[in-house]
């Protein structure tokens, strides 16, 4: 195999290592919601790092490609869309770290019965399914995740208006309103990241930009 | 505009260009890759018919200029080799000429004889190939005495001073260095702005930064040609794929 190869190998290895860290992160994010626990929260905390050391690593190997192998076509595409997806992936950790950081802070709990978990479980399956498009070359997976977006967009408006009848009725829950308004708003950013890299992956696989799409017909087939 | 139908060259009955179609559209940079031996020079060559004094050289098919075809038995090579200059992968000044001289070469065998007309021509083609600031203070000196790129700007220059509509140009760059290929490739594509440039490369990168159109020929044929960007970056064909990612060739 050519050290190109090889590298290109790593880059995409790494890619993956990054979505698994990302994937614990959010069930453990998950489970610290439904149970607030601070070894949780740490533990989310401590893969973060890991998150921000691979996005250091992935930049670097990328910048390395692009500098010394000129990739073209496919491996054009893998090395530019990496470049985008490798931040979105470290975003997704940071969110985590946010909504974890908010755990201990939404108990009791104020909202209908299971809307925050749905919210998050059609969250980390859109990244789970962002991930495996990558990972399988599969475009019509990519574009399911695309659609899916829509779906927590709703479930995230549906919760954001329960949570402002709940403040405007009961003043001594705004604080946790609050903080839940953030935790939402955190899930909601992590499936546009999805969205981001599922975007990127019918790049890598079709070459025509799927951003975007009312701005001249872009969207792929 | 420059263009071939069902070009097929064979040297010896040797089929090395296999039925072979393209346009170069004028003010446009083609560039021409393929693997060694995949008849990219000997394409090129039949463009401005070199090939007519290769013994065992067959060329059929059409090729045509202006949609006139170049090999029409009333059609002089001397002449067709005036509109359609080319430049050689190695710089080749006439070596008992001056800069002055080489640069007219063209223009005196034309029969051109008046010496302020010759003069000005010189200056404009020196001008055109970026040469003329290095060399104005010294054209009476040997071209030997010039570095490898300027003798290669010498060439284009002597290529330019007989006015073609089309340059056709052979690895112009392989022996030149970085600085001096990049002064190659500023020159082609100003002169893209009045005429078409036909470029055969074995540097993908040249390829990919210089060209607005790429073909890709394999064994003698065409595999896919298209703008430069496409090819580079979503090549329809899985072999020019393989070939620009350096997976075969």
């Amino acid at each position: 195999m050519r050290l190109f190869d090889i590298e290109l190998k790593n880059l995409r290895d790494g890619i993956m290592a990054m979505a698994g860290i990302a994937e614990e992160m959010i069930e453990l994010t998950i489970q610290a919601l439904a149970e607030p626990s601070s070894a949780k929260a740490d533990r989310v905390n401590e893969l973060d790092r890991q998150l921000d050391e691979w996005e250091l690593k992935l930049d670097q190997l990328c910048v390395d490609l692009l500098a010394l192998h000129s990739p073209a076509a496919t491996d054009l595409r893998l090395v530019a869309s990496s470049l985008k997806i490798v931040p979105e992936i470290e975003r997704i950790g940071d969110h985590c770290c946010n909504i974890a950081r908010r755990a201990s802070f939404v108990h009791p709990p104020i909202l209908s019965e299971g809307s925050l978990e749905r919210l998050g479980q059609e969250t980390r399956g859109m990244v789970r399914r962002a991930v495996d498009a990558f990972v399988g070359h599969d475009a019509a997976l990519a574009r399911a995740v695309i659609q899916n977006d829509d779906t927590v967009d709703e479930l995230y408006g549906q919760i954001y208006r329960e949570l402002l009848r709940i403040m405007l009725a009961d003043p001594l829950c705004i604080e946790r309103a609050s903080h839940l308004i953030l935790v939402i708003k955190n899930w909601e950013r992590i499936a546009d990241q999805a969205t981001n890299i599922a975007e990127e992956v019918l790049y890598i696989l079709k070459g025509r930009s799927a951003k975007h799409p009312y701005l001249r017909g872009n969207a792929v087939e | 505009m420059l263009a071939c139908q069902n070009l097929k060259i064979e040297f010896d009955r040797k089929s090395v260009i296999k039925d072979v179609s393209l346009e170069f559209p004028p003010q446009r940079i083609t560039a021409i890759i393929g693997p060694s031996g995949c008849g990219k020079s000997t394409l090129l060559r039949a463009f401005n018919r070199m090939h007519d004094l290769t013994p065992g050289a067959r060329v059929s098919g059409l090729v045509t200029l202006s949609g006139k075809d170049i090999y029409h038995k009333d059609e002089d090579p001397v002449l067709v080799r005036r509109r359609i200059g080319m430049v050689f992968q190695k710089a080749n000044p006439f070596p008992t000429l001056s800069i002055f001289n080489n640069t007219i070469a063209g223009l005196r065998l034309s029969g051109l004889r008046n010496r302020a007309l010759l003069k000005e021509a010189a200056e404009k083609a020196l001008v055109d190939a970026a040469l003329w600031d290095e060399v104005k203070d010294r054209l009476k000196s040997n071209p030997m005495s010039l570095s490898g790129g300027q003798q290669q700007r010498l060439c284009i220059a002597r290529a330019l001073a007989v006015d073609p509509e089309v340059l056709l140009m052979d690895e112009p760059c392989s022996a030149l260095d970085p600085i001096a290929t990049a002064k190659i490739e500023e020159l082609m594509f100003r002169l893209r702005e009045r005429l078409s440039v036909v470029i055969v490369t074995h540097n993908m990168q040249q390829a990919a930064r210089a060209s607005d159109r790429t073909a890709f020929l394999w064994m003698g044929e065409l595999i896919e040609e298209g703008e430069t960007e496409a090819i580079f970056t979503t090549p329809k064909k899985s072999m020019t794929e393989d070939y620009i990612t350096g997976r075969f060739g």
